[in-house]
C-alpha cells in the first residue's frame, strides 16, 4: 500500500459492497438482489481466472465459458446418476475442466493472434455442440440439477447466504491466488511472454510450456466457476458455453481494466448490472448494450480501471 | 447411390455457400486487417432484406437482386460509420467492437420483423427436380446454387488477379502505407472491399434463405464454420478459403448423413444413436485441431509480412 488512489478506494468500497450485501438484503427483505449478486459474483470469478490468461498472459481466448458449461455439467451430470456429494462433484468439475484446457491449450497455443481467438472460439463451439448432442443428459433442453451439492452439513448451498458467501469466498481465494500468480516468478514469465515471446525464448524460457501451465490453470479456475452457476440456476444447458457468454466475459474483463487484479470483478458488476437496469427500460436493451460496447472500446482506454486512474491523477 | 450422389452434391453446395462467407471474411481480414465478427450479421440481414424485397416486389429474383444492393450499400455504411475507426488497433478490439454489433444487428432485426422467423417462398421454377444423371433428380434450387457460387468464385478470382482493382487490393494487403504513398484512395479502396465482404456474405445468406428458415442469430452459427473455414485454409488467402469451404462444407454434410449408419455398424444401436450426432458435429473441429497439428499457419498461407 504505498499510497492512497482513487482505484483503490473504489475498489475497497466495491469490496465492502460486496461483503455488506446479504445484509442489506436481509435488512430491506430484497430478496431478489442477493440472487443477482450471487450470479454476478461467480460471473465475476469466471471474468478473473480469464483476465489470468487474457491481461497477464495476453493469450486472447475467446471460448471461455466452455468451462462454465464442463464445471456445470459435471455437477449435473453426477447429480443426475446419483452422486451428489460435492466432495466428488467439485473435484470432478475442476479435474475435468483442466483436462480440457490442457488438450485444447496444447493445441491453441501452437497458433497466436487472431488465430488463437478464432481457434478457442471454435473448440468452445464445439464443446457447445457435443453438450447439445447428449440426449441421455437432455441435449439441447439441458439438464436440470433436482439437488444442490451436497457438502454434508459443512456448508449448506441452498441457503442463500450461505451460497453467497461460499462465491465470494471463492472469489477472493481465486482473485488472491491470482495475486501469488502474478508476482511469483512463474507470472513474471507468462508476463514476459505476452510482451516479447521471442526475446523470453532467447533467454532460454520454454515458452509454450509457461503458457500452457498458465492455459491450464486458467480453465480449472473458470470450471469451478461454471459448478457454482449450475447449483446456482440448478439448471445446465449448452447455452451457458454458446459462443456470445465468452464474448460476454471478454467485455467484462475489457470494461473492468484488463490486467488488473480487481477490473474484471468491476467489469462483472457494471456489465451484469448495467443489463439488468437496462432491460428493466426496455425489452430490447440489445440495442443499447451493442454501441455502448463499440464506443467502450472506441473511447474507453484501459476500462473503468484506467478511468479511475486517470481521474486519481487529474 | 442415389443418396451418395445427392449427399455429395449438398456437400459441395453447402461448401460453396460456405466459401461466399469465408470469402469475405478473409478478404477484409488480408486487406484491412480486420476481425469482424459481425460478418455473420451481414449474412443474416441479407435473408432478410431478401425475404422482405421478394415479398414486396413479388419476384423472388428481384428481391435478390435489391437484398444484394442493400448488404452493399449496409456493408458501406457499417465501414464508414464504426469500423473505419478500428483499423490499425488491437485485433481484441475489433472482437469487442464487433461483438457489440452483433447484439445490436440482432435487436434492431428483432424490433423490425419480429422474433419470430420469415420465409421466403421459391418460385415455382426453381422447385422443380432436375435429371442429373439417369435415373438421379437433384432439386433446381440447389443446383442454382452450387451455379451462382461457382460463377461468383470464378468472377472473384478474376477479380482480385486479373483487374487493375483486383491489383490495388492484393498490392493494399502486402503495404499499406506504399499504396497510400503511391496516391492511391486507400480509403476508399477499403470501403469498396468490405462492401464487396458485405455483398458476398448477403448473397450467402440470401441464397441459403429458402432451404432454412430466415431467423435471428443465423449468422453467429455458420460464421464460427467461416472462421473455422479460415483457418484451415490460411486466413487472407482466398484459394485457402475456397479448397477448405469446400472440405468443410463435404466432411460436415456426409458426415451428418453417413455417420450414424456407419458407427450403427460398430457400435450398439443404443449407444451409436447417442454418440452419432455428438460426433458428426465434432468432424470438422477434429479436422480443424488436425490441421493446426500439422500445419499451424493454415493449409495455404497467404504470404503476408
Amino acid at each position: 500500500m504505498k499510497a492512497f488512489t482513487v482505484s483503490k478506494a473504489v475498489t475497497a468500497l466495491m469490496l465492502a459492497g460486496l461483503v455488506l450485501l446479504p445484509l442489506y438484503s436481509q435488512l430491506s427483505g430484497n430478496i431478489f438482489i442477493l440472487t443477482l449478486f450471487t450470479r454476478i459474483v461467480i460471473l465475476a470469478l469466471a471474468a478473473a481466472s480469464l483476465n489470468l490468461i487474457m491481461g497477464f498472459g495476453g493469450m486472447m481466448s475467446f471460448g471461455h465459458a466452455a468451462y462454465l458449461g464442463i464445471g456445470g455439467y459435471a455437477v449435473g451430470m453426477l447429480a443426475q446418476e446419483g452422486v451428489g456429494s460435492g466432495f466428488i462433484q467439485f473435484p470432478v468439475a475442476l479435474a475435468a475442466s483442466a483436462i480440457y484446457a490442457l488438450v485444447i491449450g496444447a493445441l491453441s497455443l501452437r497458433t497466436r493472434g487472431v488465430y488463437f481467438i478464432m481457434i478457442t472460439l471454435a473448440f468452445a463451439q464445439m464443446a457447445y455442440y457435443v453438450a447439445s448432442g447428449l440426449a441421455r443428459y437432455g441435449g439441447d433442453d439441458g439438464l436440470t440439477v433436482y439437488k444442490r451439492s451436497d457438502f454434508s452439513g459443512l456448508i449448506n448451498l441452498s441457503d442463500r447466504t450461505q451460497f453467497y458467501y461460499l462465491c465470494l469466498a471463492c472469489l477472493f481465494a481465486v482473485i488472491f491466488l491470482i495475486w501469488r500468480i502474478v508476482n511469483s516468478r512463474f507470472g513474471l514469465v507468462v508476463q514476459g511472454l505476452r510482451s516479447n515471446e521471442q526475446r523470453m525464448q532467447a533467454i532460454g524460457f520454454p515458452a509454450k510450456r509457461y503458457q500452457l501451465v498458465c492455459f491450464v490453470i486458467s480453465g480449472t479456475m473458470c470450471g469451478l466457476a461454471g459448478a457454482l452457476l449450475a447449483n446456482n440456476t440448478d439448471f445446465v444447458s449448452p447455452a451457458v458455453m454458446y459462443w456470445t457468454r465468452s464474448g460476454d466475459l471478454m467485455v467484462m474483463v475489457i470494461l473492468g481494466g484488463m490486467g488488473t487484479l480487481f477490473g474484471p470483478v468491476m467489469g462483472a458488476v457494471v456489465f451484469l448490472l448495467l443489463e439488468e437496469f437496462l432491460s428493466q427500460i426496455t425489452e430490447y436493451w440489445a440495442l443499447i448494450m451493442g454501441p455502448l460496447l463499440l464506443l467502450i472500446v472506441l473511447f474507453g482506454r484501459g476500462g473503468i480501471m484506467g478511468a479511475l486512474g486517470r481521474a486519481g491523477r487529474g | 447411390m442415389l443418396l451418395v450422389v445427392e449427399q455429395f452434391l449438398n456437400g459441395l453446395q453447402f461448401g460453396l455457400l460456405l466459401f461466399l462467407l469465408a470469402a469475405g471474411l478473409t478478404l477484409v481480414f488480408g486487406i484491412m486487417d480486420l476481425v469482424n465478427l459481425a460478418h455473420g450479421s451481414l449474412y443474416m440481414m441479407g435473408a432478410y432484406f431478401a425475404a422482405t424485397f421478394a415479398a414486396w416486389t413479388g419476384s423472388f429474383l428481384l428481391g435478390a437482386l435489391m437484398a444484394l444492393g442493400a448488404t452493399l450499400v449496409l456493408g458501406i455504411v457499417l465501414e464508414m460509420s464504426a469500423l473505419r475507426h478500428l483499423y490499425g488497433r488491437d485485433h481484441l478490439d475489433h472482437v469487442l467492437a464487433t461483438f457489440g454489433l452483433i447484439l445490436f444487428f440482432n435487436e434492431a432485426v428483432r424490433l423490425i420483423w419480429g422474433p419470430a422467423g420469415l420465409a421466403l417462398p421459391l418460385p415455382a421454377w426453381l422447385t422443380v427436380p432436375v435429371p442429373i444423371l439417369p435415373g438421379i433428380h437433384y432439386p433446381a434450387y440447389r443446383l442454382a446454387i452450387i451455379v451462382v457460387a461457382l460463377l461468383v468464385a470464378l468472377l472473384l478470382y478474376l477479380g482480385v488477379m486479373r483487374t487493375r482493382i483486383g491489383m490495388l487490393i492484393r498490392a493494399g494487403a502486402s503495404n499499406r502505407e506504399m499504396i497510400g504513398a503511391l496516391g492511391i484512395n486507400i480509403k476508399l479502396l477499403y470501403t469498396l472491399v468490405f462492401g464487396l465482404g458485405a455483398a458476398l456474405a448477403g448473397l450467402a445468406g440470401l441464397m441459403q434463405a429458402p432451404i432454412l428458415t430466415v431467423q435471428i442469430g443465423m449468422g453467429e452459427n455458420i460464421l464460427i464454420l467461416a472462421f473455422v473455414i479460415i483457418v484451415i485454409g490460411g486466413i487472407g488467402s482466398i484459394r485457402g478459403a475456397f479448397l477448405a469451404a469446400i472440405f468443410v462444407g463435404m466432411i460436415d454434410t456426409l458426415g451428418r448423413a453417413f455417420l450414424p449408419n456407419l458407427l450403427r455398424q460398430v457400435l450398439s444401436g443404443a449407444a451409436a444413436s447417442t454418440a452419432a450426432p455428438a460426433l458428426s458435429s465434432m468432424l470438422i473441429y477434429l479436422l480443424m485441431a488436425i490441421v493446426l497439428v500439422v500445419r499451424p499457419e493454415g493449409l495455404f498461407p497467404a504470404n503476408r509480412r
